[in-house]
């Protein structure tokens, strides 16, 4: 069980080498920071949406835990599920969810990756193997445990192999107190199923400090090793750092078939959804936090290794900039749901007053291009 | 009809192992439904049968076991989850009414599930309130799932094949005081749709709506009136969602009286869903208005007499009719 420290610094304070830290490539390297900064500005764009009224409902925004997302899911195979809860559209982008779908969705036009029908908190995505966004706090996790299941299922009971997939199961710390979340991590471990729960722990469960909510808040992997969980604590500002520790996590939980419990360390620099003043925290803590920025923690790092100069850096967040202003145009141009869509997908049989079910476009687009 | 007699609870066993052998995606979970045979003893062998794999104990944890198997639905395959009691699956609240049901909608058609939860639903003989629950008046307001419940071992075998083959999340409601029941059960596939109500016993006076046990009462009622000169047609709903209401209206226009039976509390119940419904399609035909008996509205009582007249039973069905009819 690893402690916490920073692992970008040695013992000394100095910086440590890219190539001693990580063993990515350079190409991998600027990928992660392409999707921080896409995330960034997906969500700077979406507050102001919000603001506009275009987007309605509950809205969480994940500024500040990019590495999270992106260090996670560059840690696992395209082919190992992922599921998570609300504050989700950083894990749609990072696992390849083209924006314009992710925005319409929030916008509720047909061209969103649920037709309009989930919002910003149900973001789904088949071809890229995401199962939601799940609105209801812990709700995800006996299904994370649940597609690990029926992943080792698949692999043994029906094709006759060895099951070769892991299962990132996100929350956050406030789900630490669901009984859910217990249930879920005692059958994972019954049944040796490999999920990995990645607790995005930003300290907050809405405007309840995790001091405040949780028991064992300075050791909350504790919860896990109940269950015989493998734990870790991560920290998570530095993509890197997230990307080397969670393919050791990854990993061992394949290898293994077993679950584990990550205590992901992180900050989330907006408040908990659209509406919150966030009068629970100081503005010192925040202004502590946001000096330790992912995005400026890997480009700092590309910087040094000679990887990033400047101009390529503007290149690329304009280029994100970019994107997003077309993922915007986009679904302001879809049109909103027929009206015939809100008796379809009720039922797969049609029947009644139910329509049946047809494929978003998400999913057309992708058999397409396949 | 077949010739074979067989208890409700190994038509219900028939059903899965027949399902089980055809499709290796569907698997059977829930409490001591494995090394103890089942608590009612439906999965009894299944776990010799099929393997730890596919027949699989649970711990107490219906919250998470409903919630994996949802998960693992999501993924392809057909899970059955056994809940000893359905009273027992309130602690699952939000899995099996937030997730299954609504699954499919909220990611706009990408991720169905095709799963069965069953179990013994009502009062099941002095177990007081808290194991008595009939849920088919909380559930049954749900869009998005289906619900079945059988009277009658051929469909208790019929309905639940039915369900393991549906790609939409299926409540299957038995009754404990079902499962020793004998009937003719047809050997090998044996399917009944979704929607499809029956009338169990031809009449011209009254028709008799009712679902799963209480359609016993409905039966020993129609009897006794029968010696009073009244003719009760009786109909087995068999599914509540989805309804055939059009078996029940074409009925209802030829008796013009109506009276429901549902074991449920009455406010807010499938009993007063048909009856609103037969009100509207029925308005001119009714000689009466629809009239309905449900459990008392009292949380179930233990004593033997109280739980008794509590039940929605003959003697209280047999009231109603003769005050549908205008007999004093």
């Amino acid at each position: 069980m690893s402690s916490v420290t920073d692992p970008a610094r040695t013992a000394t304070g100095g910086r440590r080498s890219l190539a001693d830290r990580t063993s990515a490539t350079p190409e991998q390297l600027h990928e992660w920071l392409r999707q921080m900064l896409l995330i960034r500005e997906f969500e700077v764009r979406t507050m102001q949406a919000y603001q506009d009224k275009k987007i309605g409902g509950f809205c969480h925004i994940y500024i500040g835990q990019e590495a999270v997302a992106v260090g996670c899911t560059a840690a696992v195979r395209h082919a190992d599920p992922i599921v998570t809860a609300y504050r989700d559209h950083g894990h749609a982008l990072a696992r390849g969810m083209h924006p314009k779908y992710c925005m319409a969705e929030m916008f509720g036009r047909i061209g969103g990756c649920a037709k309009g029908k989930g919002g910003s908190m149900h973001m789904f995505d088949k071809p890229n193997n995401l199962f939601g966004g799940h609105g209801i706090v812990g709700a995800q996790t006996p299904l994370g445990a649940g597609l690990a299941f029926a992943k080792k299922y698949q692999d043994e009971v029906i094709d006759g192999g060895t099951n070769e997939h892991v299962t990132l199961c996100f929350l956050g710390d406030g789900a630490l107190n669901q009984g859910a979340f217990y249930e879920a991590m005692n059958l994972a471990s019954l049944f040796d199923v490999p999920v990995i729960f990645v607790v995005e722990n930003n300290g907050y469960s809405m405007g309840t400090s995790i001091e405040r909510g949780t028991s064992m808040a300075n050791r909350i992997i504790a919860k896990g090793e109940g269950c015989g969980l493998r734990g870790y604590e991560i920290e998570g500002m530095d993509v890197i750092d997230v990307y080397e520790a969670m393919k050791d996590v990854a990993d061992t939980a394949r290898a293994e078939s077993r679950p584990a419990m990550v205590d992901l360390k992180t900050y989330r620099f907006k408040g908990h959804s659209m509406s919150d003043p966030r009068k629970y925290r100081t503005r010192d803590e925040e202004e502590q936090w946001e000096s330790d920025d992912p995005i400026t923690r890997l480009r700092d790092a590309m910087y040094d290794g000679g990887l990033l100069d400047e101009a390529a850096f503007k290149a690329l967040a304009k280029e994100q900039k970019l994107i997003v202003r077309e993922s915007i145009a986009w679904a302001e141009a879809s049109p909103e749901p027929p009206i015939e869509e809100l008796h379809t997908d009720v039922y797969v049989e049609r029947f009644g007053p139910y329509l049946g079910t047809s494929m978003p476009q998400i999913v057309t687009d992708a058999e397409e291009n396949r | 009809m077949s010739e074979r007699v067989i208890e409700f609870r190994d038509a219900l066993r028939e059903a899965m192992t027949q399902e089980m052998h055809r499709d290796p995606r569907v698997y059977l979970l829930g409490e001591e439904v494995a090394q103890y045979d089942g608590a009612y003893k439906v999965s009894r062998g299944m776990l010799e049968e099929f393997g730890p794999r596919r027949i699989i104990d649970t711990p107490i944890s219906e919250s998470g076991f409903a919630g994996m198997a949802i998960g693992s639905a999501m993924l392809g395959l057909r899970p059955i989850v056994e809940f000893m009691s359905w009273s027992f699956s309130l602690v699952a609240a939000d899995p099996i009414l937030n997730n299954a049901p609504k699954m499919l909608y909220m990611s706009g058609g990408q991720f169905g599930c095709p799963i069965v939860f069953r179990g013994n639903d009502g009062a099941g003989g002095q177990l007081g309130s808290t194991h008595s629950w009939c849920v088919e008046g909380l559930f049954s307001n749900v869009p998005g799932l289906k619900m079945a419940i059988p009277a009658f071992p051929d469909d208790a075998k019929g309905l639940l094949a039915t369900a393991i083959q549906d790609d939409d999340p299926v409540f299957m409601l038995e009754s404990e005081r079902l499962l020793a029941m004998k009937g003719h059960v047809p050997e090998g596939d044996h399917y009944v749709p979704f929607g499809k109500a029956v009338i169990r016993r031809p009449g011209t006076d009254v028709t008799l709506v009712s679902f799963g046990r209480p359609v016993h009462f409905c039966l020993e009622a129609a009897e006794e009136l029968a010696k009073e000169g009244i003719s009760c047609e009786v109909i087995d709903g068999r599914t509540i969602r989805p309804l055939d209401i059009d078996t029940i209206v074409e009925s209802v226009r030829r008796t013009n009286s109506c009276v429901v039976v549902d074991q449920s509390w009455s406010f807010g119940s499938p009993g007063s869903e048909i009856a609103a419904q037969v009100h509207a399609h029925c308005f001119d035909d009714l000689d009466n208005h629809v009239m309905r008996v449900h459990s008392a509205d009292v949380p179930t009582p233990y004593a033997s007499n109280l739980e008794q007249e509590y039940l929605p039973n003959a003697r209280r069905i047999a009231e109603a009719v003769r005050s549908s009819l205008y007999v004093a």
